[in-house]
């Protein structure tokens, strides 16, 4: 209960100018992005998904649904002719969620306080109720086990979500999530699918010590078989969890614990994302700079200065974190010729490491200066909050580091 | 009274194989070709929680259990260890092949046919063919790295088992797999799993499906089992007792089975356990916990049929301890309950049959193909747009390389 109510108070914080700022930055990239029409943020509805998707070429400019759009700070008092609907990040995964449990009877919740309690934050509120205590599990506190058991479930028939309540709880389950998840369609010659998503709360959140404020991209991105996606806006949270629900490979679904209540207005249709691409946030030409989850927003910060500096820098949230969208970051390197990546993982092995192996191993020759990667420090998380904002990357690094780099 | 205490040496008649059909050095393959009488049916389940707890406060301390504490809960037989001919000569079959089959992949290993890590199941037949033998093939079964054994009771054939141990494109996992990781969807086998425990939980996930469709996707029919295999050494690990608790919370269609052969590999269950009695957690979780006999394959089959029927109807888990690997002296049984036994020629008829099986395999495993190089990046993704989207903005799977194999990843 004490990691509980720890978890939300930090959630709660999330200063009110931080959140209206980006939420700025966000519209106007929305705008932006509306505007150009590349393929990154294109909505399909499911049905044509898979048609689309089998054709690398027809993958552009195909089912346009109109984007959503992010409301400002003060747009409490919403106006009833915009279209669509206005919503948290939480309570946008839990639609996701509803829909897909509405839409496919084999599609259920397990995980420590998902049922009655709602889950940890929220994201299941009152879906047991809908759905009963079968469909939304409440499990005992034991993550090897009930994971496994999600695994189990998910090789005879079924697709459950699995909820960490913590995304670090999920170290104890680490070897299901490994051996037997990652693995297990392979090693079974393909004849076993594990169709689950395992999903929680991660990241550094507001003084929430080290065990709790784990950077776990790094340790399982190595995994074979298993995709990665983070999720950073109420319109991709929901997207994306409908898409890792549906898909037949097991899929990570990263949230960030300062991100639940983000608000966004999002379409009323429905649509479902690509795992696989990243979403182009604020095109540019100067610098490209990749990043996700919450050090987007970090980094849309930056951006306003570095605007107001005369700069012009391309924002890309990759999204997809294994595996890379590498026509995306490609395609904007080919413009740019230089690339910033700002990550929350971990120096050492993370994702930045990875990101920039691959620009490295197949960009290199667009490159006109050296990648930077700032990522947070390879130490614990500090509970003291001076230590914990120098572990992780700040605006005004970034802005050093793109004017280092376009000098 | 429901349950005797008493000795495995006292149990049932089993008689050795004609030795000269083995040929192992493991100790001999016993079978009980007395196909009894009951002479106590009033016995009922053995599996009553209330009755077990009970029956524990007679239990002596556990150190000599083995040898002569009266700590074993074995069952009175009853009709259900009634079987036919047939049946008793299904049972001889699969636990013959399941020994010579064990022998023939220590002959493979020693001629270079096989690698890595090879666990053989001798001594331990009639745990595999007394519980998988009463299963449909519906029901699923979750087993170890010593999982050759339980894939061919399960009827995965020999020969998909041995050329996956060769290695070859034709073996059951597409010689992805290997020696712990055996796998057959159309059996329902979910896998050798090779780290210890880690199959607890599948199996636990199975049963959960199998209640799921049953209440949830209202499939009626839905009333499969689950088994999840085992041994000693596990039953000291964290997720045993995390699935003891779910699977009796929920009252999930599975039953655990203890193979307790006395060592985690080098380690004594005695010196790794502080109450070496592992069927006594069951009760302690809730469920029937039951101690049997393991080198008796009728007797496994008696405990088997009460423990799947059970989940079946919808009562839940039982933890059933099969004391295995040690033969035991056996005890002469009344020859009147001897009926329409099995004649030696008939079980020679059968080693004779399960030789040939077991060249065949063989043959079969040398003549498969190698995998091809192509084969290496499938069953990866079952989604293979798991692989990403490459520089050209395709998906990199439609690359001909990832379908030839050379493509890096």
């Amino acid at each position: 209960m004490a990691t509980l109510f720890q978890g939300l108070a930090a959630v709660t914080p999330l200063s009110p100018s931080n959140s209206i700022e980006s939420n700025k930055l966000l519209f106007s990239s929305r705008r932006s992005l509306s505007e150009r029409k590349g393929n990154n943020f294109v909505v399909r509805s499911d049905a044509k998904v898979n048609k689309v998707l089998k054709s690398g070429a027809a993958r552009k400019h195909e089912l346009l649904i109109p984007n959503a759009v992010a409301t400002q700070g003060s747009s409490s008092v919403a106006s009833a002719s915009k279209p669509g609907h206005e919503l948290l990040l939480f309570e946008a995964l839990r639609e996701g969620l509803e829909e897909e449990m509405e839409r496919d009877p084999t599609v259920c919740v397990m995980g420590e306080d998902v049922g009655h309690y709602g889950g940890s934050y929220k994201v299941t509120r009152n879906l047991a109720e809908k759905f009963g205590d079968l469909r939304v599990l409440d499990t005992p506190i034991a993550e090897n086990a009930f994971t496994g058991m999600g695994i189990g479930a998910a090789m005879t028939g079924l697709r459950p979500i699995i909820e960490g309540m913590n995304m670090g709880f999920l170290l104890l389950a680490f070897n299901q999530i490994s051996n037997n998840c990652g693995m297990l369609h392979y090693t079974s010659g393909g004849q076993f699918k594990i169709p689950v998503v395992i999903r929680g709360p991660g990241g550094v959140g507001r003084q929430l010590g080290a065990e709790h404020s784990q950077r776990l991209e790094s340790y399982f991105q190595s995994i074979p078989g298993i995709q990665m996606v983070a999720c950073s806006t109420p319109y991709n949270a929901k997207g994306l969890m409908k898409a890792a629900i549906r898909s037949d490979n097991p899929v990570i679904l990263f949230e960030h614990v300062l991100l639940y209540n983000l608000k966004e207005r999002i379409p009323d249709e429905e649509y479902v994302l690509s795992l696989e691409e990243a979403e182009m946030v604020r095109p540019g030409e100067h610098v490209t700079i990749l990043t996700y989850s919450r050090m987007r927003y970090h980094v849309m910060q930056a951006a306003k200065t570095l605007v107001n500096k005369g700069y012009d820098p391309e924002v890309i949230d990759i999204r997809s974190l294994k595996p890379f969208d590498l026509h995306t970051i490609g395609n904007s390197i080919k413009k740019t010729h230089r690339v910033l990546i700002v990550e929350e993982c971990m120096r050492t092995g993370g994702i930045g490491a990875s990101l920039t192996a691959a620009i490295t191993e197949n960009f290199h020759d667009y490159l006109d200066a050296p990648i930077i990667c700032l990522s947070s420090q390879d130490v614990p998380t500090p509970y003291a909050g001076t230590l914990e904002e120098w572990t992780v990357v700040q605006p005004a690094q970034i802005v050093t580091a793109v004017e280092q780099l376009c000098q | 009274m429901s349950f005797t205490a008493t000795k495995f040496s006292h149990s049932l008649l089993a008689v050795p194989i004609n030795s000269s059909t083995l040929r192992s050095n493991d100790k001999p393959l016993s079978f009980s070709t007395d196909l009894f009488k009951n002479n106590n049916p009033s016995s009922s389940f053995l599996g009553s929680t209330q009755k077990l707890l009970r029956f524990n406060a007679f239990n002596k301390p556990l150190f000599h259990r083995r040898s002569s504490s009266p700590s074993a809960v074995l069952l009175q037989q009853t009709s259900n260890l009634l079987i036919t001919k047939e049946e008793g000569l299904v049972l001889y079959e699969d636990m013959v092949l399941g020994r010579s089959f064990e022998d023939k992949c220590a002959e493979m290993y020693y001629r270079g046919k096989m690698f890595g890590f090879v666990h053989l199941y001798n001594g331990q037949e009639a745990v595999s063919t007394g519980f998988i033998k009463y299963l449909r093939q519906e029901d699923c079964i979750v087993s170890t790295y010593r999982d050759h054994v339980h894939a061919l009771s399960k009827g995965v054939p020999s020969r998909a088992v041995m050329s996956e141990l060769f290695g070859k494109a034709t073996g059951c996992c597409r010689g992805q797999g290997g020696s712990m990781h055996m796998f057959s969807k159309e059996h329902n086998v979910l896998g050798g799993f090779a780290f210890i425990g880690e199959g607890i939980p599948v199996a636990t996930g199975a049963a959960f499906s199998m209640k799921y469709k049953r209440e949830v996707l209202n499939q009626a029919d839905s009333d499969n089992v689950t088994l999840a295999f085992f041994g000693d050494g596990t039953c000291n690990n964290g997720q045993f007792f995390e699935c003891l608790n779910m699977a009796a919370l929920w009252k999930l269609p599975i039953v655990f089975v203890v193979e307790n052969n006395l060592w985690a590999i080098g380690m004594s269950h005695i010196r790794a356990t502080s109450d070496p009695a592992i069927w006594k957690k069951g009760p302690a979780f809730g469920m029937p916990g039951v101690h049997v006999d393991g080198m008796d394959v009728l007797k496994v089959r008696e405990v088997a049929k009460e423990a799947i029927d059970r989940a079946r109807r919808g009562e839940g888990p039982t933890l059933v301890e099969c004391e295995t690997y040690r033969f035991r002296g056996h005890s002469l049984a009344d020859p009147d309950e001897l009926r329409n036994p099995a004649t030696e020629q008939e079980l020679k008829t059968i080693d004779k049959k399960i030789d040939e099986i077991l060249e065949d395999a063989v043959e079969f495993a040398e003549k498969s193909p190698q995998p091809p190089r192509s084969q290496l990046l499938e069953n990866v993704f079952a989604d293979p747009k798991g692989f990403g989207i490459g520089p050209d903005g395709r998906y990199r799977c439609e690359d001909p390389k990832f379908t030839e194999g050379t493509a890096h990843v």
